[in-house]
């Protein structure tokens, strides 16, 4: 927290500026003629993102909140370098990445690294763990002296004994296939890591572990994260700042103290009703009501004024603008414009 | 007063590659009165689920119950015969699972699900059973409950599946519910929801629970009593204040402290050591000793039960009230 309030002053790492992302087919020629005299209907569209701003200081670790569906892996794969969104500005180090190319773009994608949720999917099955350290690393040319050694450190950095290399990731259980994945994220010296709900498929005590894990490599490596989850409890535990995702927008961004003590948007009061503690007596569980709707057809205005207990008029016509409600603190919601006035 | 069901040195057995036995339950004992809600808690491979499918006696060949007994108000369910367990089952005794799209038949619409589960027990004109499915799932929340009965499961999201499992299991006011992770794989609004409802419709129709979950906090929240498990036993049981706020076994100590919590934002969480011993090389005596801080050469040997049958720990060196 302090390594990023000191630096808070220069340039952000990563500057998201007005993301969309759309996925759907692409109608070819003859649909585009049958759509245009009203034979086919135009293919669904997912509106994942709709117009997202973020951005990620040097050092800090931002959590990314919300509900499956609300485009926030989506976010984060953008965040990484791994999708290109359909519309808008995506500044790495203050220079516009998609306009990157040669060795610019070859240092912008090594330097930010994803870690994936399901550490087996994301390992090859037939290679043995120091194949799949040192793969990366040895086409990018990093490894310099002797690579036994240099994956030894990497595997050693996260945790993992590197005697048991020559095994095969499904020998390991998931707490060490999880080290397995952030060693060989580190391995190519990135300063910025994606983390999508890493730690979600781990029981309680190896959570404990990893989470560990993820704080002391920030302080030896000097990392930023973008730390992707839907449990608010470990990213309350982890993040300086977070930002909450409602189908596909951000509804609300500050500093973790700010965010849990005093939340603005409804969509956040009524999720931070549920973060998990341990407290022994019944209670009621007061729920929201309704579901995430679908991103194939986004409510208008508010996305959230289905659900929303405090919406008006003016939620269902006109989408809330992001603003600054205290130092540091984003949300959008017409509310604030109320009590204002 | 006899519990409504009582758990007693269940013994369950899985044969292992060499032919020797492997423990998935071992001398585990509880009980369960009418209305509670007991909350069964472990990690992977703790033997929480097992447990819950011995009591049912869904444990397949070459599984088995090798001993002990599971006494449903009185009667012992190990020893009952094939018809007298197929009566209890979805009538008396209901169980939802962690994943609904496994428990539901892809290719049947609700409705008929829902009423199938009516005719196993009940004889009753289809008119009838219709307007009883349509009913329970109103109960739960499911909007406009007439049209969705000709809905296929996939047409479902999650969470209304997992409202359809439970009004499944409701559908013949069941005196207990075992509950397998049923909110696990849902969001946290929608995990809000479901217990809401849940809690709702078995309190309203005095039901009892066994909660089987990973997850504390949902726990502390939710039932009477708590039972920890750790390497197929119960290493801890109580009311749920006195294990969460006073707990005596440095792995259920440990489980609560490496949860994140308000007090140490920021800082590191007090991890445990290692991983879950599996069931091949389960460690001779405590399960728990190659990974506890207070293990010594006694933990060699398997600790007894200490204290009362409501309030037990396994344990040789268990903390002390004061600095818990």
């Amino acid at each position: 927290m302090t390594l990023s309030a000191s630096q808070s002053h220069t340039e952000p790492l990563l500057d998201l500026r007005k993301i969309s992302m759309r996925f759907g087919a692409k109608p070819d020629l003859a649909a585009r003629i049958s759509i245009a005299l009203g034979i086919a209907k135009r293919p669904p569209v997912v509106h994942a993102l709709d117009e997202v701003d973020l951005s990620i200081k040097r050092g800090e670790v931002l959590g990314l909140v919300g509900e499956s569906g609300c485009g926030k892996s989506t976010l984060g794969r953008i965040a990484a370098g791994i999708l290109n969104p359909s519309s808008g500005e995506v500044y790495w180090k203050g220079r516009d990445r998609l306009k990157l190319s040669g060795k610019a773009l070859h240092d912008a994608d090594l330097s930010a690294q994803m870690i994936f949720q399901n550490s087996m999917a994301a390992l090859n099955p037939r290679m043995n763990i120091e194949t799949l350290v040192a793969e990366a690393p040895a086409i990018h040319g990093l490894i310099k002296g002797n690579r036994g050694e240099y994956v030894d450190d990497y595997l050693r950095k996260a945790g993992f004994d590197p005697t048991m290399k020559r095994r095969l990731p499904h020998q390991f259980s998931g707490g060490q296939r999880a080290r397995v994945n952030i060693a060989r994220a580190l391995a190519v010296q990135p300063d910025f890591l994606v983390c999508d709900e890493s730690v979600a498929a781990l029981d309680v005590s190896i959570q404990a572990q990893i989470l560990n894990l993820f704080m002391d490599l920030r302080e030896q490596l000097n990392l930023t994260y973008l730390f992707v989850s839907h449990d608010l409890g470990v990213v309350k535990h982890i993040s300086d700042r977070v930002a909450i995702m409602y189908l596909g927008r951000v509804v609300e961004e500050a500093p973790v103290k700010e965010v849990y003590s005093r939340p603005n948007h409804p969509y956040t009061q009524s999720l931070l009703a549920e973060v998990p503690r341990i407290k022994p007596g019944k209670r009621r569980f007061e729920a929201l009501k309704g579901e995430l709707p679908s991103p194939l057809n986004p409510p208008p205005g508010c996305h959230f004024h289905p659900r929303c207990p405090h919406a008006h008029e003016r939620c269902r016509i006109e989408a809330p603008l992001r603003k600054e409600i205290a130092p540091g603190h984003f949300s959008a919601c017409h509310l604030n414009d109320r009590s204002v006035t | 007063m006899t519990p409504l069901l009582e758990v007693r040195d269940l013994v369950t057995e899985f044969p292992g590659e060499d032919g020797k036995p492997l423990r998935a339950v071992n001398e585990v004992s509880f009980q369960i009165n009418r209305g509670e809600v007991l909350g069964l808690v472990g990690e992977s491979g703790s033997g929480k689920s097992v447990t819950g499918f011995s009591i049912l006696g869904l444990i397949d060949e070459p599984g088995r119950i090798a001993s002990g007994q599971v006494l449903f108000n009185g009667d012992d369910l190990t020893r009952a015969d094939a018809k007298t367990r197929r009566n209890l089952r979805g009538r008396r005794i209901a169980m939802v699972f962690q994943d609904p799209m496994m428990t539901l038949n892809p290719v049947l619409r609700i409705g008929v699900q829902l009423m199938e589960t009516l005719h196993a027990h009940e004889k009753i004109s289809r008119h009838e059973a219709r307007a009883r499915a349509r009913d329970a799932l109103g109960m739960v929340g499911i909007p406009s409950p007439e049209e969705r009965l000709d809905a296929y499961p996939h047409e479902f999201s999650g969470g209304m599946r997992q409202r359809v499992a439970i009004a499944i299991a409701l559908l013949h006011r069941p005196d207990l519910i075992i509950a397998d992770e049923p909110t696990t794989a849902l969001d946290v609004t929608i995990q809000a929801q479901i217990i809401s409802e849940f809690q709702k419709l078995t309190e309203l129709q005095g039901t009892a629970v066994i909660w089987i979950t990973h997850d504390l906090a949902i726990v502390s929240s939710l039932a009477d009593r708590i039972a920890v498990m750790y390497g197929g036993r119960i290493v801890e049981t109580g009311d749920v204040f006195s294990v969460l706020e006073t707990p005596s076994h440095p792995y259920t100590r440990g489980l609560i402290r490496s949860v994140p919590s308000e007090n140490n934002q920021g800082g590191r969480l007090a991890q445990i050591p290692g991983v879950t011993p599996s069931l091949t090389n389960m460690p001779e005596g405590c399960a728990f000793r190659t990974r506890c801080e207070r293990a010594s050469e006694a933990c060699r040997q398997q600790p007894a039960i200490s204290g009362t049958e409501l309030r037990y720990y396994r344990c040789f060196h268990p903390y002390e009230k004061a600095n818990a």
